[in-house]
């Protein structure tokens, strides 16, 4: 068990010591945010009313298209440099190749939102505890669901035009839980439905993550 | 083959006589139809399932086969209900209808599961990562239809349900025929994809051999 632990711990720090050194993914995602919510912005119209309730919902599909930039980032450096190989031979159990990578993913999404939740509270509106709740639940989500598709669509030869195909469909139900939870009056049961979400899909991606990637 | 086509083809042309006042007739087609494809997703879900278990390939075609099947069981449904939504509530799609949501996700996801067929070298490890995504697609099915009830309540609230008892005798035996003759078509068409699919892969294997 302990050495499970070591095993992800030293493939997740090897992840962040990766991104610190290219610095590639989370810039992008920090810019990619901010812009999402600027042509958010520009594309509400102006009218006062509903549109706080609007602007909620646009929050969720930012950080889901920002979550999707990570994604389709997350297995590059895996398959180009042939990391994949080593990985796979090396003595550890591959679900931990899966676990520290959605480690590295939801740390890098969580990057993501210390920029997104500001900005949109400067550009449209306040969110609440509850709001920041359900975003840390939808991470685990995002980042348990993303990382084993990612896998697929690295294997293919399509990539990165194959991973929002595969991921949104999966990932509406996120989406609803997440929405839901920021502007309906009873939250709970959509924060517990995220939670269950992460749960279920958390057990069946760290179980099947071996078949994607066993040549 | 044919002859199960038939029958199922018989047993279609019963309720139309049986009913013909009936303006919602299409309720015979649309529900049997979901619950079809739903039926032919969970064997895809459950072939995926022996598959990993097991290693044996034939269980791939078999599962692809499936959700090949099933997708075509989608569209009807999808087609069926958004006529039945026309002449009911005036409008071809509604949200509030949440079997019909849940369907137009499924048939997102499944489309999806095709495009990462034609987009991966054959082998095995594609058998392997199909059948990872159609046990996704078996716990997306209840995962989506929680969701889309959770969703409902900040949409709009119209509930549009059918369930046994509203059905009288003659009504829930014309179902149950039209029902069984929509699995009987769809096992015939799943049995002969197979065979042809089947046929297709040695016919590759053969090609490679020789060449």
């Amino acid at each position: 068990m302990t050495g499970y632990v070591q095993d992800v711990a030293a493939l997740a720090r090897k992840d962040f010591l990766l991104e610190l050194r290219t610095r590639e993914t989370v810039p992008a995602m920090l810019l990619f945010v901010v812009s999402a919510l600027v042509v958010f912005h520009f594309a509400l119209p102006a009218t006062a009313g509903e549109s706080e309730r609007v602007a909620k919902g646009l929050l969720w599909v930012a950080v889901l298209f920002t979550a999707l930039l990570g994604l389709t980032r997350a297995f590059v450096a895996e398959r180009e440099q042939g990391i994949f190989d080593g990985l796979v031979l090396a003595p550890c159990d591959r679900s931990a190749i899966w676990l520290a990578k959605a480690l590295s993913v939801a740390a890098f999404l969580v990057l993501a939102e210390l920029v997104a939740v500001p900005a949109f509270a400067l550009f449209f509106t306040g969110v609440d505890a509850v709001t920041i709740a359900a975003l840390a639940l939808a991470n685990l989500g995002i980042a348990a669901v993303g990382c084993l598709l990612s896998a697929i669509a690295a294997a293919s030869r399509t990539r990165e035009l194959l991973l929002p195909l595969l991921f949104l469909p999966l990932a509406i139900p996120i989406i609803v839980g997440g929405v839901g939870a920021s502007v309906a009056d009873d939250p709970g049961r959509y924060l517990a439905f995220l939670g269950l979400y992460d749960g279920i899909f958390a057990i069946i991606s760290w179980a099947s993550f071996e078949y994607v990637v066993t040549e | 083959m044919l002859l199960l086509a038939s029958v199922a083809l018989a047993f279609w042309w019963v309720p139309d006589d049986a009913d013909q006042g009936f303006s919602q007739r299409i309720f015979y087609i649309h529900v049997p139809a979901a619950i079809t494809a739903y039926a032919l997703f969970g064997w895809a879900g459950w072939k995926a399932l022996r598959l990993l278990w097991r290693g044996d390939e034939r269980y791939d075609l078999e599962s692809y086969t499936a959700i090949h099947v099933g997708l075509m069981w989608g569209v009807i449904t999808l087609a069926t209900g958004a006529i039945w939504a026309k002449i009911s509530w005036g409008v071809w799609w509604s949200w509030s209808e949440r079997q019909l949501v849940l369907f137009l996700i499924l048939f997102l996801f499944y489309s999806a599961y095709f495009m990462l067929r034609y987009s991966v070298d054959a082998g095995p490890q594609r058998a392997r990562m199909s059948a990872v995504y159609a046990l996704f697609g078996v716990v997306l099915i209840p995962v989506s239809f929680l969701a889309i009830r959770l969703a409902e309540n900040f949409i709009h609230p119209v509930v549009f349900t059918r369930d046994g008892p509203q059905m009288a005798g003659s009504m829930f035996l014309v179902f149950c025929l039209s029902l069984a003759g929509q699995v009987a078509l769809a096992g015939a068409l799943y049995q002969t994809e197979l065979a042809g699919k089947r046929l297709d892969s040695r016919l590759r294997e053969l090609r490679r051999v020789l060449a």
